[in-house]
């Protein structure tokens, strides 16, 4: 199920909806799962009364890692090769993601083809939550 | 994050799959992903991040025995232990992840016992509207496997902020 090079153009982007109404039991199954453990993501009284936020949020790994899953559901299986985001505003209990990977470059690397995407995960406003790039092998 | 030893183990990777969401067969079932090209149960793309519960050091898991700056009944007053905000890429210690790199030579698979090793790297600094003096401090972490080779390499960025970011947006 893996992509074809002679099938990607520069343009085509894929789209996933990553979750919806995100529950504050999913940051407490991720902080469990990664071992992060930062009290900001699961424990409202320390977030709100000491740290000065409005709610527990998420953890941006969490974001990467769900913004993960439309990649790998995209380019298959084991064919990542880099993936890197910038964490350009929080995700909070209840916001909806949607993920979009954009083919920015298709190029050969060592004899592969690998395709360069642009990655972009945004919440029910539109706000861009999660930014960055992926490289996968394609096959020809 | 720094582990000597970091064992991948499918009851893991299945915890952390289920964490983000993410029901792929190749991530929980042998038999389904012996058919796929990974050709067994491979890890998901940032499960290399949960190193942190391998790392002795890790600041920001409760140890037994020691203070912990997070609530009981109520806030304890204990102050957050002042660690690199960008080791390992984990924002902590007072601070917030800024960026998480990932350079994939293979996927990772139970069995592999990898260690990890993190070098700093640069510091800068940026004023913010939204949050302040920002202070971002990067780290590598190198991942090997058990003969040795590099396996994945992480770049994250960690960044210490004024005050809680003001997130209207």
């Amino acid at each position: 199920m893996a992509l074809s090079a002679k099938k990607l153009k520069v343009g085509d982007a894929h789209t996933a909806r990553l979750v919806e109404d995100l529950k504050r039991t999913q940051i407490v199954q991720y902080a469990g799962a990664s071992g992060d453990y930062n009290p900001l993501h699961t424990d409202e009284v320390f977030t709100t009364k000491v740290a000065g936020y409005p709610s527990v949020f998420a953890h941006g790994m969490l974001t990467m890692g769900m913004t993960g899953k439309m990649l790998t559901d995209y380019v298959g299986d084991a064919r990542l090769t880099k993936y890197g985001v910038r964490f350009t505003n929080q995700v909070w209990p209840g916001d909806t993601l949607d993920s979009t990977a954009t083919v920015k470059e298709i190029k050969d690397e060592d004899g592969k083809k690998i395709a360069v995407f642009d990655v972009s995960t945004v919440n029910q406003n539109g706000v861009v939550v999660v930014s960055g790039y992926a490289e996968a092998r394609v096959d020809d | 994050m720094a582990a000597k030893r970091f064992p991948v183990e499918a009851s893991h990777i299945l915890m952390f799959a289920r964490s983000v969401g993410d029901d792929n067969p190749v991530y929980s079932d042998e038999e389904a992903a012996k058919k796929t090209e990974a050709g067994g149960i491979i890890a998901p793309p940032t499960f290399a991040q949960s190193s942190a519960q391998f790392d002795p050091d890790y600041f920001l898991r409760p140890k037994i025995g020691q203070p912990w700056f997070g609530s009981g009944g109520e806030p304890t007053g204990v102050k957050r232990e002042p660690g690199g905000g960008g080791r390992g890429g984990g924002g902590g210690g007072g601070g917030l992840h800024a960026e998480q790199h990932f350079e994939y030579h293979r996927h990772l698979k139970p069995g592999d016992v990898l260690t990890a090793t993190t070098q700093p790297g640069k510091t800068w600094e940026r004023e913010s509207a939204r949050a302040g003096k920002l202070v971002f401090s990067e780290s590598v972490t190198e991942y090997r496997d058990q003969k040795g080779e590099l396996v994945i390499t992480a770049r994250g960025v960690g960044v210490r902020t004024e005050r809680p970011v003001d997130s209207k947006a």
